[in-house]
């Protein structure tokens, strides 16, 4: 049922204003839902620090997120694609792959502020690291895991080696491409408001939105930042669901 | 085909496990011939390696008295599983094989029309596989090999996968395409039943490693009747031969 979903979120909400109500919860430490509200409306009207408003921060965040993913996936798809037709090439780059992957993005922050100074630049930088291996990775699985009935069936209707890319391996691979796609953005975007606690520049970004409210001590501001990230990160994961079912109709 | 043997194994030192052993067979243009044998027995593999799809140990492949080109001639084969791209739909599954060739978008699309049509598959040609019933889709598959005119079809239980009352439509189906086609078919199935309705000949495979036990000639006048006299004859033969191969494995 549609609205079972709302159930335990409300419920939630009810317990904890009840009890923040009642003075059972450190207001504080932990603001009432109401609390949150509030500070949510102050971010969008004064702003944090004052005079930078939610939907600049916002602005900021989403761009850069979109710089890192979207070199990421430039990247790393036509590589997985390739990598998981050829397993010369896989064992090839494979190794190096693993080597790297296990890296956090964040501790590529110090070399990346020393490569790029502070700027958009290392900061796409270190969400391209969160993002790159799921979509890497994944197009690699997509690939390999064709079932090897079409490729005969496309053999069998003499198909060249670039047939079988284009016809068969691109086309049985997009659900896993949109996967990895998915998975890269969720990682990309928690790894660039982590990112943004250490610098940003011109003073934007949802991440440093929110280590100001701390420094000022307002965690209902923290708390609504909190909120916004999560929602804008379902958003993100939503809006490509949206765009997989209308490419992927054939399912 | 003269003297095919295929062999698995033997690479680091394991088990070589011959699979086929001396298939010595000639097939005439234009004929429906079957292959049955026990399961197991590599009549899949036969099929394989005339499509080209795995490589003889030794022995040669001749159509028309050259060895086959593949890559150049085409040798069509039609899945049990049916093997349609999911991503396309039964339209654009059915002229894969045109486009590869690089057949005009035009012309493609008219042939595949008519195969659409012709094979009563209409007002579904926009649909994806799994939209499609069982039957459908095998006529899909079918359709795919067909528009190709390939020299040769090779059909692997094609009706395996359905259900009784569709397999014996299915093969009447098929009887009708290859009679308004003469295409040279090559039927590999386990099912007696279909192969003495469906048949010129019927070629039985002994176990493995799988030679021609012997061969016969269903010279039964078409349209033929499941239940007639003369195909319970010929089943009954096919049935017997089959049998002695049973008993020889032990």
């Amino acid at each position: 049922m549609r609205w079972e979903r709302y159930i335990l979120p409300l419920s939630i909400l009810l317990v904890w204003q009840g009890l923040s109500s009642l003075g059972a919860i450190p207001g504080h430490l932990v603001p009432s839902p109401y609390k949150i509200i509030l500070g949510f409306k102050d971010l969008v009207t004064i702003g944090m620090p004052p005079g930078h408003l939610l939907h600049d921060h916002i602005r900021y965040s989403l761009y850069r997120v979109a710089a890192g993913f979207g070199i990421a996936a430039l990247t790393g798809i036509p590589l997985g694609l390739l990598m998981g037709w050829s397993s010369r090439l896989r064992g090839m780059v494979g190794p190096l792959i693993e080597l790297l992957r296990p890296i956090p993005p964040l501790a590529w922050i110090p070399i990346a502020i020393l490569w790029f100074g502070i700027g958009i630049k290392s900061a796409a930088f270190i969400i391209f690291l969160g993002a790159f291996f799921p979509v890497l990775l994944n197009t690699i699985s997509g690939v390999v895991s064709i079932n090897p009935l079409f490729l005969e069936a496309a053999k069998t209707l003499n198909a060249s080696e670039k047939d079988i890319f284009l016809k068969v391996l691109l086309p049985g691979s997009i659900p896993s491409i949109f996967v990895g796609m998915r998975i890269g953005v969720g990682i990309g975007w928690m790894t660039l408001v982590a990112a943004e606690f250490t610098g940003v520049k011109a003073g934007y970004g949802l991440g440093y939105m929110i280590m100001t409210a701390r420094d000022i001590q307002r965690p209902d501001e923290i708390l609504a930042g909190m909120f916004v990230i999560g929602v804008i990160g379902l958003l993100i994961n939503w809006g490509l669901r949206i765009c997989e079912s209308r490419i992927i109709r054939w399912r | 085909m003269s003297g095919i043997s295929k062999s698995y194994g033997g690479e680091r030192g394991g088990e070589r496990v011959p699979v086929l052993k001396d298939i010595r067979y000639r097939i005439d243009h234009g004929k429906f011939v079957s292959l049955i044998g026990p399961s197991g027995c590599g009549k899949t593999t036969l099929l394989r390696i005339i499509a080209g799809l795995e490589k003889a140990s030794s022995g040669r492949l001749f159509l028309e008295g050259r060895e086959i080109a593949y890559g150049k001639d085409l040798i069509g084969l039609v899945f049990q599983e049916y093997a349609l791209f999911p991503w396309r739909t039964a339209l654009q599954n059915i002229e894969m094989g045109l486009e590869i060739m690089g057949v005009p978008r035009r012309q493609r699309l008219g042939a595949a029309i008519e195969y659409v049509r012709g094979f009563g598959l209409s007002g579904f040609e926009n649909r994806y596989p799994h939209e499609l019933s069982g039957g459908m889709q095998q006529r899909v598959a079918i359709a795919r090999t067909l528009i190709m005119k390939p020299r040769l079809v090779l059909m692997d239980e094609p009706f395996g996968s359905l259900d009784s009352q569709t397999r014996n439509e299915m093969q009447e189906f098929i009887l009708q395409v290859w009679q308004q086609r003469g295409d040279t078919i090559i039927f590999v199935t386990h099912n007696v039943d279909e192969a003495v309705f469906l048949s010129d000949r019927i070629v039985v495979l002994s176990r493995r490693p799988a030679t021609i036990s012997r061969s016969f000639e269903i010279d039964c006048p078409r349209p033929r009747d499941r239940t007639s006299l003369e195909c319970n004859a010929f089943r009954r033969a096919v049935l017997e031969e089959l049998r002695k191969e049973r008993k020889i494995g032990g």
